[in-house]
């Protein structure tokens, strides 16, 4: 499959009172086309950062680009200066955020929130805009989208809003579709609906997303591919089959393992002990290290470079080398690796 | 768990003026009890009342109609300051967020040992520094954190603030709003651990508010679900999950996603349509199995009881 996007070891700083803080420290990966890679990791572990450094959306002071490059079809976003992006945002490269209830303006019609990309990047006139925003609307699952477009987003309710904001965030059919937390706010039931409208519309408009989220159970239902970050880093990498049921670093087996399942019984959750390692001063070795109970001395010393583990798998963590002693997940991830080298074999193939 | 009831909650009900002629029947005639030494899951959607229930019945809220019975006695009515004291050493809440729920302008110490203070259950200085000290560590800080102040702490370090502020008179029951649905996944598990952990030292009695499934499930005895103000559901954990009854209960459970990607690719959602109900009379709540209640009519009761089997 063709490469959309690719982002080469990228850097992302923030100049504090207290010095620079390193909140994305070398990340890499590639984004197929009609694709979705879910970013999972804790808050703090660089993941919207990394995204809004894709938009051009850091804003800089006290924000800076220390290093790297976004190659969106081969051009590079961080050399773009404002005027450059702002062509790209909304057109090849959009964005739904977390909250419903802020990113829509409040005294705008939705109507005229839909509206205003599709005369500023298709040079539609106001009325063509107009017919467009309500295929849009109606496309979203809004009923009555005629009247609807005339409404302000008050009158919406929550997952009705992040319907409206999805529908802003397609109008102009991007290539790239961020979504950062699209669907923390909201309940669970309407989750689904949303989840489900996001892929239903994926399949028809082969758009490649970007999804954000720290809710397991949201990435095994919309991944195709998982990037896990910690500390800035990303530190494991693969198709959603190799995250979940054949997981290698040590920090991906504790967010598995700290989710109950709903089969499982009284056994204690594994929690991961700690906090995460403040970015002011990040650690020399593995950022994980400190909370890792698999921890090397090397660890301690040198960061772990990526080990490939298959053709589509990599993980950044000492334990892969080949001079590594063996050692045994927790109990929970074992039990997992177990259920797919069972039945999830042979199924494997037709995620692809 | 034994089956006696610490409390009991009938037909609660939790009305809200919102202009002349508007009531929000936030919480609409709920009965159900809370054995001793339990947990009790309450779950539903945002604005289905759960969070309004917890806070009527430990009296941040005075009910509309109904009453809550704790150890046999009503908590609400015309009480006395004494009075009060008294249940509300018994029952004590951790809050959602833990950003609002600590007082930045006061040191931990004295957040926590306020309740000592209002029931003076500390003789002199040292005897209440010994124990912020003694709960500080209970719940996994170290006792050097007591002079510190909130802003000082990450989420879950701020929740266990609140855990030991609630432990600090020690209660019988705790009602637990949200606890962890403001921390980070890993942070998650540790506090899940803590309070299950907790639960068996000192034989605390839970509700658990939550709107998180999976790990209602894993902490809960028994869970209640709720729509509209009303249960529509109530069963022990296992019983609920594998054999669902209510529609909306299905579908909630249809919708929590599962960190299991060949599950989420088979998975099948349901629906609630509330107007399939039968509506030729008023729902009631029955026993459709043991301990296994749901909010049904005649015809629907005969059916869900047809299910069983």
């Amino acid at each position: 499959m063709e490469n959309i996007l690719e982002v080469n070891d990228l850097h992302v700083s923030f100049d504090t009172y207290g010095g620079e803080v390193k909140a994305v420290r070398g990340v890499s990966f590639e984004l197929r086309k009609g694709e979705t890679l879910a970013i999972v990791g804790e808050s703090g572990s660089g993941k919207s950062v990394t995204t809004k450094a894709l938009m051009g959306l850091i804003p800089q002071p006290p924000g800076r680009i220390k290093q790297g490059e976004v190659l969106l079809e081969g051009k590079d976003l961080t050399k773009m200066n404002e005027r450059q992006l702002q062509k790209i945002r909304g057109r090849d490269l959009s964005m739904i955020f977390q909250d419903p209830m802020t990113s829509l303006n409040p005294t705008m019609k939705v109507g005229n929130q839909i509206m205003e990309g599709l005369i500023k990047h298709q040079k539609m006139s106001r009325s063509q805009a107009k017919k467009r925003a309500v295929e849009l609307l109606e496309m979203v699952g809004i009923p009555n989208p005629k009247a609807r477009i005339n409404q302000y987003p008050h009158q919406f309710s929550g997952g009705m809003r992040q319907r409206v904001v999805i529908a802003i965030a397609l109008a102009c059919n991007p290539k790239v579709l961020i979504a950062d937390e699209p669907t923390t706010a909201l309940d669970v039931t309407i989750q689904a609906q949303i989840l489900e409208l996001m892929k239903d519309l994926q399949h028809k408009t082969e758009t490649s997303i970007i999804f954000i989220t720290h809710d397991l159970g949201v990435v095994a239902n919309v991944a195709d591919r998982v990037a896990v970050m910690y500390a800035g880093k990303i530190v494991e990498l693969g198709t959603v089959d190799d995250i979940f049921y054949n997981p290698q670093h040590p920090y991906t087996w504790g967010l598995l393992g700290s989710m109950p399942t709903l089969d499982d019984e009284e056994s204690e959750l594994f929690a991961i002990p700690g906090t995460p390692p403040d970015l002011l001063n990040p650690p020399k070795g593995d950022a994980f290290a400190a909370r890792n109970e698999y921890a090397m001395k090397i660890d301690e010393e040198e960061q772990p470079p990526f080990f490939q583990v298959s053709d589509t798998h990599y993980a950044a963590t000492w334990l892969l080398h080949e001079n590594a002693p063996k050692v045994e997940p927790p109990e929970s991830v074992q039990k997992r690796m177990q259920g797919f080298a069972n039945t999830g074999a042979s199924e494997k193939g037709d995620n692809a | 768990m034994s089956q006696e009831k610490l409390v009991e909650i009938k037909d609660l009900k939790q009305h809200f003026k919102t202009g002349r002629n508007s009531v929000v029947k936030a919480v609409d005639g709920l009965t159900f009890d809370i054995y001793k030494g339990e947990t009790f899951g309450l779950v539903g959607e945002s604005g289905c009342g759960k969070s309004t229930t917890g806070r009527t019945i430990i009296r941040l809220y005075d009910a509309t109609d109904g009453e809550v019975l704790f150890d046999g006695e009503n908590v609400h009515g015309k009480k006395n300051r004494d009075e009060m004291k008294k249940f509300n050493q018994k029952m004590q809440m951790i809050f959602q967020d833990p950003y609002a729920s600590l007082n930045p302008r006061m040191t931990v110490e004295d957040i926590i040992a306020e309740g000592l203070d209002i029931h003076g259950l500390a003789k002199d200085q040292n005897a209440r520094k010994a124990r912020v000290q003694e709960l500080l560590e209970t719940v996994g800080l170290n006792k050097e954190h007591a002079q510190r102040y909130p802003h000082e702490f990450s989420g879950g370090q701020r929740q266990r603030i609140g855990i030991a502020r609630a432990l600090a008179v020690d209660p019988d029951f705790i009602i637990a709003d949200e606890p962890i649905s403001a921390l980070d996944v890993s942070i998650q598990a540790q506090v899940v651990n803590l309070l299950k952990k907790l639960q068996q030292e000192k034989e605390l009695t839970y509700l658990f508010i939550a709107h998180d499934l999976s790990m209602v499930k894993y902490i809960s005895d028994r869970i209640g679900v709720m729509y509209f103000g009303r249960l529509v559901e109530v069963a022990d954990s296992d019983e609920l999950y594998k054999n669902p009854m209510h529609p909306y209960t299905q579908s909630l459970l249809s919708a929590i996603p599962l960190p299991d990607p060949d599950y989420e690719r088979n998975r099948q959602r349901f629906n609630y349509d509330p107007s399939k109900h039968d509506t030729s009379e008023e729902p009631e709540f029955r026993e459709v199995n043991e301990g296994h209640w749901v909010l049904c009519t005649t015809k629907e009761f005969e059916q869900y009881k047809k299910e069983i089997k």
